[in-house]
């Protein structure tokens, strides 16, 4: 049967990490499920009515027995439950300098953006031996994005940034599918997550002339009026963005939040929501003004400012 | 296989008590467990709002407050004066019907439902206020800006839990008032205290709600 | 010899049945209903396993489909599955059981049979108008904002309906708290009103909060305004909380009774008492109680923060405790018994071993590593086929059988019963395990076309369905045909314990003649056979 696997291999470190726990508790539940079924049918054989058995007396090892079932079953639970959360954790750190990829789900099509600006539709290209961190929102229902040659999946939620990171380590071809019923078309919003060596991911992302993500957001900075409270010459005051991202902000209310992407999206969308600490709730909300994609130029804008430009 | 002969173990009883073991106090001891358990319901009824309440508040503080600001807390203070009286003269009522005072007990009960319309009088008054303000989701919502969103979600769940609490304020004056033409005819005595006791439980209940309600429609950040 | 009179017999005009007070005549009711709506929701199913008998979507149309499987989820969950056990069996079975004459308030039992036609008519209504199409679970903001679909009728239609569960379980808790016989202790109940009053607690607390968030829900979509929607400023993640707050322990109420059907069979065929009374009783209590706090591991991939995962988690892995004591128990029940394989106990048996697998893969899905992969793919799907028709329905239609005489008066041919249980073991299993690969291999749920590699064991499954089809549809032939051939039964027939085999094969309308029994012994005093030497 052409193209049936049934162990197909993980293409990332952490899922060769996911199928290892997969298969201990494969190993453990089959152990558990033919212990008891094994005990229980051969009670019922040994036990038949029809057959001549010694059956005097009840088990009077019963506390024994109660207490090893809980026991035992409940240690084994406690190590499967840390093992398992422990490796999920790692699934919200990504590490520093992880490659950032932005998409949008909508239905009943994946956007993707990368840094440089480049997109494409339906199909996600990744180098192997990277780390790359997606950034993922919806513009309409939940979808979810599942890689499952990664073992990965995350929901996809309008309104918020919902993050996953992954190394891929071998190059081909996977499928991509939306894990989260999304209406009519939900079964075709299928696509292939295609892992590059990591040369040819280079010269991938190089072709066609498309201005950098960060660049078309400062394009839009301009064209919005941004530049006009926020940029050098300003006649309003209004907190600087140079170096902002990534760092702690002091808000009007006396708590601090890191200026994250959701951070970034919030102070264009609702601005009122967290006031930067000694500036005036002035800014104007660009909701209706500005599409998902357009928020992740900008906030790829905001990010150069604090560091060297990347092309 | 073949029916054993009976054993002692479980046998029929030739005396009547196992059957008749005070079945009027049982009957009363189940409805008062019943209603209890009707109570319990509701509080994760309304529980479910409360937690959406929250949820919403956190997100949204500002909003929150200043959509509070635009509640009436004169009608408010006075609807829970109302409501608080109202749980009085329920007890009252319940006090009287135990000592046979059937006359006095169906007299506190009619001011009771007196006291429950009035609440609702006083909410439709609110209701038609905030309509003529503007301030009905979905419907007639004028506020706009940063916090408007804010103060939508706010009254939206303001008109949800007073709505509810005045649809059951509606259903507890009804049943008050048919108690009342009951006690007024003689029936429901002082030998069954039970359905008037577990009509008071359920009017305090729902005085309960309104003493959580009003602190956080009300009086958000108000001191 | 005199004609004990019967509740069923005598009076024959339909008022007397749709007027009636009689629990166990309301417990037929339920059944005739629960009974349409079981074969609604099949028929749903059949559809979708036929259009996924390929890989491309060429029986039904996306939209079609889409329906297809909402109805099935809404109508199995709602209409059959929650009501199956307490609305029959239980409003059957416990007052006889405890020896009381009704439950504590009869006329509520019958408006709640009312309310659930009420309710099961609105939903009717959603699917002849043109059908919804959000799936069960009523997904915002697709079910809020974006779905053409009759949401609101549907919803209005899951809002009335679990009206009628609260009835119920307020009806059973009373009554098991105030009519227990003479004797009657609480540690002397059969398990399967221990299990009753656990489901009917989760009954009462759980079903209130789906009740408002239909209510939160429905007034986001017709008024534009809402909780729900964050182009609202409202949270999409809070009506997950809600939805599951409720829909986690409601699948304990889908399985508690179902345990405690097994209990009850499984000790009668095995003439044997439970191994560990009052450790099953407790784990029943357990399993109702941790039940309400694991809810969040519906959302380990949604956005919801690492550590409340963490906490769900590890009391995901905790609620599996007591269920597992309970599948060892069961099988210790065996031991020194004298086993008999008449059909009430294939399906005990049945369901004991599909329990047990479906029971090890939710293991899986609480661990949150697995998780990620798993969810929203078909291992969840057959994770919870497994537990709710390997083992739900299993335990219901085998309960079915157990109490058959008690409630008919007649015997069901054993040679059919006994087949149609095989086959349907052995048809679930060909339709379900295809289904764990099929999500370890990513494929999503809810899809009405899937990649060709997946075909094959789609294939398998869609075979295993129409195996399943037949199992199903048996049990109406020879079970109708009983109540006309069958040999009529004794008060006894299966030689049990339990007060209800105390009164005749049906029983009076009173349930116990003149008096009423009592109690001086536990339950499940089987009597030990003369070859196993005294005690």
């Amino acid at each position: 049967m052409k193209g049936w696997n049934w162990f197909p291999a993980g293409a990332s470190h952490w899922a060769g990490g996911y199928d290892t726990l997969f298969f201990f508790m494969l190993a453990l539940s089959g152990i558990a499920a033919v212990a008891v079924i094994t005990t229980a049918v051969g009670f019922m054989f040994r036990y038949h009515h029809r057959r001549r058995v010694h059956r005097l007396g009840t088990a009077s090892f019963q506390r024994i027995l109660e207490y090893s079932w809980i026991g035992i079953p409940l240690l084994l639970f406690i190590v499967v439950f840390l093992w398992a959360a422990n490796l999920y954790a790692d699934l919200f750190f990504p590490p520093a300098g992880a490659m950032p990829v932005y998409i949008t789900g909508k239905q009943w099509m994946w956007k993707i953006q990368h840094a440089n600006g480049r997109r494409e539709y339906d199909e996600l290209h990744v180098p192997a031996g990277r780390p790359v961190v997606l950034v993922l929102t919806s513009e309409d229902v939940i979808h979810s994005l599942s890689l499952p040659a990664l073992r990965i999946k995350r929901d996809v939620v309008p309104g918020r940034y919902t993050k996953i990171w992954f190394q891929a380590d071998r190059p081909g071809s996977y499928h991509l599918f939306c894990a989260e019923y999304c209406g009519a078309s939900h079964a075709r919003m299928t696509g292939r997550l295609v892992v590059l060596p990591p040369d040819r991911f280079a010269a991938w992302l190089g072709e066609g002339e498309i201005p950098s993500l960060a660049r078309a957001g400062e394009a839009l900075f301009r064209q919005h009026g941004c530049s006009g409270c926020h940029g050098a010459n300003a006649s309003v005051r209004a907190p600087p963005l140079e170096g902002v991202f990534g760092k702690p902000v002091a808000l009007s209310d006396g708590t601090t939040v890191v200026a994250d992407e959701r951070y970034i999206r919030d102070s264009i969308l609702l601005p009122r929501k967290e006031v930067v600490g000694g500036y005036e709730p002035i800014m104007p909300s660009f909701r209706g003004q500005l599409s998902e994609a357009e928020i992740f130029k900008l906030i790829a804008y905001v990010k150069s400012l604090g560091e060297v430009p990347t092309p | 296989m073949k029916d054993p002969t009976p054993t002692t173990r479980i046998r029929n009883v030739a005396t009547s008590e196992s059957e008749v073991r005070d079945p009027l106090r049982r009957q009363e001891h189940a409805a008062a467990l019943g209603m209890w358990l009707f109570l319990a319901t509701e509080t994760l009824f309304v529980g479910a709002l409360f937690a959406a309440y929250l949820l919403v508040r956190i997100t949204h503080p500002q909003g929150f407050i200043l959509g509070s600001r635009e509640t009436d807390i004169v009608l408010g203070t006075l609807n829970t004066a109302v409501l608080l009286t109202s749980s009085l003269t329920m007890a009252l009522a319940v006090d009287r019907q135990r000592v046979d005072m059937t006359r006095a007990a169906s007299r506190w009960l009619m001011i009771t439902a007196v006291l429950g319309l009035i609440f609702l009088g006083i909410k439709g008054l609110e209701y038609t206020l905030d309509w003529r303000h503007g301030l009905v989701p979905g419907l007639h919502f004028e506020p706009v800006g940063g916090q408007a969103r804010g103060m939508e979600l706010f009254f939206f769940l303001y008109f949800m839990m007073t709505g509810v609490h005045a649809l059951h304020l509606f259903l507890g004056i009804g049943l008050v008032g048919a108690f009342a033409a009951m006690l007024q005819r003689g029936r429901l005595g002082a030998g069954n205290p039970a359905p008037i006791e577990n009509l008071g439980l359920y009017w305090h209940f729902v005085d309960v709600v309104w003493i959580f309600l009003f602190p956080l429609l009300y009086l958000v950040h108000r001191t | 010899m005199t004609v004990t009179p019967s509740y069923l017999g005598g009076v024959r005009r339909l008022r007397d049945w749709l007027l009636t007070r009689d629990h166990k005549r309301i417990a037929i009711l339920y059944l005739v209903s629960i009974t349409v709506f079981f074969f609604v929701g099949a028929l749903a199913i059949a559809l979708v396993r036929l259009e996924l008998f390929t890989p491309e979507g060429d029986v039904l149309t996306a939209e079609t489909y889409n329906k297809a499987f909402s109805v099935h989820g809404i109508l199995m969950v709602w209409f059959f599955l929650i009501p199956s056990i307490p609305a029959t069996l239980g409003n059957f079975l416990i007052p006889l059981m405890i020896g009381a004459r009704d439950l504590a308030f009869p006329r509520l039992n019958l408006l709640s049979w009312y309310i659930y036609t009420l309710g099961g008519a609105f939903t009717l209504y959603a699917l002849l108008a043109g059908g919804v199409d959000t799936g069960w679970t009523f997904y915002t903001p697709y079910s809020t904002f974006f779905s053409n679909s009759h949401v609101f009728a549907a919803a209005a239609g899951v809002f009335v309906v679990g009206f009628s569960s609260i009835l119920t379980g307020l009806n059973i808790v009373v009554t098991v708290h105030t009519l227990r016989t003479r004797g009657m202790h609480w540690f002397r109940l059969p398990l399967f009103v221990w299990a009753l009053y656990a489901t009917s607690a989760i009954l009462l607390l759980a079903t209130p909060v789906l009740a408002m968030t239909l209510v939160l829900m429905a007034s986001e979509r017709l008024f534009g305004v809402g909780i729900f929607d964050p182009a609202l400023g409202g949270d999409p993640l809070l009506f997950q909380h809600l939805f599951w707050f409720y829909s986690h322990p409601a699948v304990y109420i889908m399985i508690l009774p179902a345990m405690g059907v097994a209990s009850e069979v499984i000790t009668c065929f095995s003439r044997n008492p439970i191994f560990g009374y009052r450790m099953m009783a407790y784990a029943i209590l357990a399993i109702a109680l941790i039940g309400f706090m694991v809810w969040g591991h519906h959302m380990f991939t949604s956005g919801q923060s690492m550590y409340a995962g963490m906490v769900f988690s590890l009391l995901s892995f905790l609620v599996a405790i007591p269920s597992a004591i309970k599948v060892f128990n069961w099988t210790a029940t065996l031991y020194r018994g004298e086993i008999h394989f008449d059909a009430p106990m294939i399906y005990a048996l049945g369901f004991v071993g599909l329990f047990l697998i479906g029971g090890l893969t939710g293991l899986f899905l609480a661990a949150l590593a697995l998780d990620v992969h798993l969810t929203d793919t078909y291992f969840v799907i057959s994770h919870f086929h497994y537990i709710m028709v390997g083992g739900s329905v299993m335990a219901y239609i085998g309960g079915i059988h157990f109490w058959w005489p008690k409630i008919t008066g007649r015997r069901y041919p054993e040679f059919w019963a006994r087949f149609a249980a095989l086959l349907m073991f052995f048809g679930f299993n060909l339709t379900f395990f295809p289904q764990y690969i099929l999500g370890y291999l990513g494929m999503p749920r809810r899809v009405h076309e899937y990649a060709p590699e997946f075909s094959v064991l789609n294939v398998l499954s869609s075979a295993g369905a129409s195996l399943l089809a037949v199992a199903y549809i048996l049990p109406l032939f020879y079970l109708g045909w009983s109540l006309r051939k069958g040999r009529r039964a004794t008060a006894n027939p299966w030689n049990a314990t339990g007060l209800e085999w105390r009164t005749s094969s049906p029983p009076p309308p009173l349930n116990f003649a003149e008096q009423l029994p009592e109690v001086s012994e536990g339950p499940y005093a089987y009597d030990p056979d003369p070859q196993r030497g005294h005690l």
